[in-house]
Parts: C-alpha cells; structure tokens; sequence
C-alpha cells in the first residue's frame, strides 16, 4: 500500500509543535496525536488531518467523520483515565483545521451524530476534569467538524489569516439552504457579524480568546512557532486562574442578547 | 394496542412545544421563564427582513417531575424549521447551565430536552454555532449529577449539531416519526449526489435515520408510540434508573471495534448497519 501524505495546515503544525514528541500509535491515519512538552507544561496535541487512504470515502480531505470522532475520543479519555489521580492535568492542544463534517450515506447509517458527540464530549469532560484544552484555529473550523474538534475548549486562540475561517456552513450550501445567492449571502454577512466568513469579524463575537498574527501559516518560520508555543502558554496560564467553564466567551458586545438571556433566566429561576 | 387505547390516547407530536413542555411535568406544576410577554426576540433576523417569534421558538418550563424539580426545553419546530439562533440557543444552554448549579447547591433538578430542529439557525451561523456547543458543555456539565434525557418525536426531526447534543444526552427517546441525522437528507445530496443519498426517497431516508432503525441498531434508548401518556411514563422512568453507568459517547472501544467490522468498500445498507450495531432484542 503506497503511503501518499497531503500537506494540510493541520499536520503542518502538528507536525511543527509535536516535534521530538512521542507520537501515540494505531490511530486512524487521519487523526495524530502526540504528547510533547510545550515549555515546561506536559500537552497532548490533536490534530484531523486529510488521509487519502480513509476507509471511509467521504472523509479523506480531512472531514471529522466517524473514525475521526471516535479516534479523537480515544486520545483525549486516555489522557483523562491516565492522569486522573494526578493534581496537575496535562494540557490538551486540538490543532484545527477541519473543512467540515463527513457528508455520506456511510456516515449516515453508522451514527455519525454519536462520532462527533464522542470527541466534543470527551474535550468537555477533560475540560470538566480539570485538564486546561486549548483550540488552536490554523485554518478551517467549519461546522460540525468545529463542534467536535475543538469549540469545547477553554480557550480559543486563531491565526490573523485570511485562510482562517469559523463557520456553520460554506458559503454555497448557506446560499442554497437560505434561498439566497451567493452574492446577497456576501452582502448580508457584511452587514450580520454572525454570518461573517473572516475570521476579524468572528472576533466581534467575543468567542476568541485570541488572534495572533502569524507571518507563513503554510510554512512557519521560527519565529511563527514560538508566536504560537507563547499564546498556548498563555491559554494554560490564563485557564489556571478561570472557571473551567465556557463563560469566557460571553463578553463581547455583539453578545448581548447571550447575556441578557442567562440574566432573565437566573431571576426567573426560583 | 387496542381499540379503546386508540380511542383516548392523545397523540404528542400534535401538540405544540408548550403543550409538550406541561404534558410531561406534573399538573399544575409548569412555570414558563422567558414567556413571550418577556418578547426576548432574536436581535439578528429583522435586519434580514424575516419576522421574528416573541419566544424564538424555545420554550423554558420550569415544575416538577414525579415531585422532583426538573426544567423542561423544548424546541417549537414551526418556527424557522426549529433551528437555533443566538437566543434560544442561549435559553436552553443558560437553564441547563442553572440546573448544573442547582445540584451543585444540593438541589436536584434534572431537565428533559425536547428537540425538534434542524441545528443552526443559518441567519445567525456563528452564533448559533457558538450556542450548541454551550448546550453540549452544560449537558456534559449536568449529567454528571442527573440523567438527561432527550425526546425526538417527529415530525421535524433532530439534526446538525442538536444531533450532536442528542447524542450526549443520558437517555435518548424516539418516535417511529422521529428522525435523528448528523446531515439533513438536502444537504447530503448536494454534497454529495444523488446516488449517495436521495432526499426525495422517504423510505430510504428512514431506514438509515428513523427511529426504529435508531433503537434496532442501539443509538436510541426507547421506541415509543406517539402517545403522550406513554412518552411521560418513559421520561419518569428514566429519570428513575438514574445516570447511567457509562453514556454512550464514552464507550469509545465498543464503537471503534464495531466500526473496524463495516465493510467500507461496499455502500451502507440498514441491515448491515443492524448486523454490526444491533442488540438483542
């Protein structure tokens, strides 16, 4: 069997961070995994990658299908069970960059649903366990590959890059499901931050705990990876004194109506 | 079921979200929060020329199950295919987030999702986004102290990221109408083709998605009619079994194991997917 790598920005820089790591083994070949010191903090880093040579064919451009939620469960509840007696939790890095979710019959038929809730439910049960988990957007978050890989952390940081996109669907299959065209989507997402494609408007929604500017995401220099090393340090440094929860996320002037509503609920509780 | 069974059992997918919401707490016990008179709308879908709902489509109620204090959330598929925006996406992760908090003070609520909708409301993309993935933290938050338990009756169904939310649940039940999908059959088709999925072939769409095949191949905990009676007395005793040992989300080996016996070269049929999956009836 020919081994045929694709160069993604999510390998890439799990390639870069995870360097002298130990890589876990018998994964599916498009989820890597490693554990590596980032300065003197113990991480794991994740990463969803394209695999050419996917059993399933829908999801070998790096889509999070089935193999991919359940092997990203897999590494990160190794990570819970091994260091559940342990009063530090090593830190979990998820290197993101996922076009989407798989879109097939295959996928379908065997859960796909229960695949994505695996991964997202394990990153928020490590979060809930104590572990800092930091989301590093390199490139794409798309979607249902977001919710599983990645928007469960305490922390999101992304790259200042117009390659960098956060969304709920792509552009064409938004316009079509809206019963719009692709150019008044455009229009409206100039005018609607939260249909915003870029990743500075994504910034006005408060979601971000940081962007960071990034010269060659296609191929970092040095100084690139010590830019990304500092900011997850940071992250860990800065979840060491929050709540491990995701109410981080909810300052941000544009999310407002998230706030008034958790405001009325809490008076109305009783 | 027999004649007379027939004869006074009322159907739960007839009733509106509210009405669902007050046929599982105990009479008399539902206190709605955030009502329509409170008219908390969706900030984002006037500006786009779409008429908004004085609920956003999500209804809170508060009461008691079996006694117990309990909220129930639940999705109006009416509205805007039941789709989450930034408001009811907030409704339902921010009263999930008190439940977790209330057992944290020694109160035991528990809460019971009832979930009709096709996942993010696209007007509002990145922030209903943002809201699933709090709804599947506070859900992953509160089961640790109580079951939680979701409904799929039908007939919208449940899918994109609430499929997800869904998943997470403790307990998951469902209808012959429900259907339950990562992927909407359209979206699918567009992606992919027709010959990978056909969105107009009703038939074929349920035997992937629909419930029974959810229950025969163990992604669902119940099978129930469209009986509002029989869809309370499931809720009740589930509650009554408690959280579980392991969710299903956790019993990653078994899954993994089961997904290295599907034949991939090959097309998925339901029966191979109940071959693999399926349990013991």
């Amino acid at each position: 069997m020919s081994e045929q790598i694709i160069s993604s920005r999510g390998r890439t820089w799990f390639e870069v961070l995870s360097a002298g790591g130990t890589k876990i083994a018998g994964l599916a070949g498009s989820v890597l995994a490693a554990d590596k010191l980032i300065g003197s903090m113990p991480a794991r880093l994740i990463a969803i990658v394209p695999d050419a040579a996917n059993r399933f064919p829908r999801a070998a451009r790096g889509e999070v299908g089935l193999l991919e939620g359940w092997n990203v469960a897999r590494v990160v509840r190794e990570v819970i069970a091994a260091d559940q007696d342990q009063t530090t939790k090593r830190a979990i890095i998820a290197i993101v960059d996922v076009p989407s979710q798989a879109y097939g019959r295959r996928e379908e038929a065997y859960g796909i649903h229960q695949a994505l809730a695996a991964a997202g439910g394990a990153y928020a049960s490590a979060r809930l366990a104590g572990h800092p988990v930091v989301a590093l957007i390199v490139g794409k978050a798309m979607s249902g590959g977001f919710l599983a890989h990645g928007y469960q952390a305490n922390r999101l940081i992304a790259f200042n890059d117009p390659g960098v996109v956060v969304h709920a669907m792509n552009k064409a299959a938004a316009a079509r499901i809206t019963l719009r065209s692709v150019e008044e989507l455009e229009a409206l997402a100039e005018k609607v931050p939260p249909m915003a494609y870029d990743i500075r408007n994504y910034a006005t929604l408060g979601l971000l705990w940081k962007l960071i500017d990034i010269s060659a995401p296609e191929c970092p220099s040095n100084a690139d990876l010590a830019t990304a090393q500092d900011a997850l340090l940071a992250a860990i440094a800065d979840i060491a004194q929050s709540p491990r929860d995701l109410s981080g996320r909810l300052h941000a002037k544009n999310r407002q109506a998230s706030r008034h509503v958790r405001e009325l609920l809490r008076a109305q509780w009783q | 079921m027999n004649k007379q069974h027939l004869l006074t059992s009322k159907s739960f997918i007839e009733l509106s979200a509210r009405e669902r919401a007050k046929s599982l707490l105990d009479a008399g016990s539902m206190r709605e929060l955030i009502g329509p008179f409170d008219r908390v709308k969706s900030p984002w879908l006037e500006q786009q020329g779409i008429v908004s709902q004085a609920d956003d489509g999500m209804v809170v109620a508060k009461g008691t199950i079996d006694g117990a204090p309990a909220v129930v959330l639940a999705i109006e598929g009416g509205f805007q295919g039941g789709s989450l925006g930034e408001v009811a996406g907030a409704k339902m992760a921010g009263a999930l987030e008190l439940a977790a908090e209330d057992n944290r003070r020694g109160i035991p609520t528990r809460a019971v999702l009832l979930l009709e909708t096709g996942g993010v409301r696209l007007q509002e993309a990145n922030l209903g986004l943002a809201a699933i993935a709090e709804i599947h933290a506070a859900i992953a938050d509160l089961r640790r102290y109580q079951p939680v338990i979701a409904v799929v009756a039908g007939t919208v169904g449940c899918f994109g990221g609430m499929s997800v939310a869904a998943a997470l649940c403790s307990y998951l039940v469902v209808t012959r109408e429900a259907r339950l999908g990562l992927n909407g059959p359209q979206v699918i088709e567009q992606e992919a083709g027709i010959e990978e999925y056909d969105s107009r072939n009703r038939p074929f769409i349920w035997s992937f998605s629909g419930g029974e095949q959810r229950f025969k191949t163990g992604l669902v905990d119940r099978y129930v009619a469209d009986d509002a009676q029989e869809i309370g007395s499931t809720v009740r005793a589930l509650f009554q079994q408690g959280v579980p040992a392991s969710h299903r989300d956790e019993r990653v080996t078994e899954f993994l194991n089961m997904l290295d016996r599907v034949d991939t070269a090959q097309q998925a049929e339901s029966t191979a997917v109940r071959m693999i999956f399926g349990k013991e009836m």
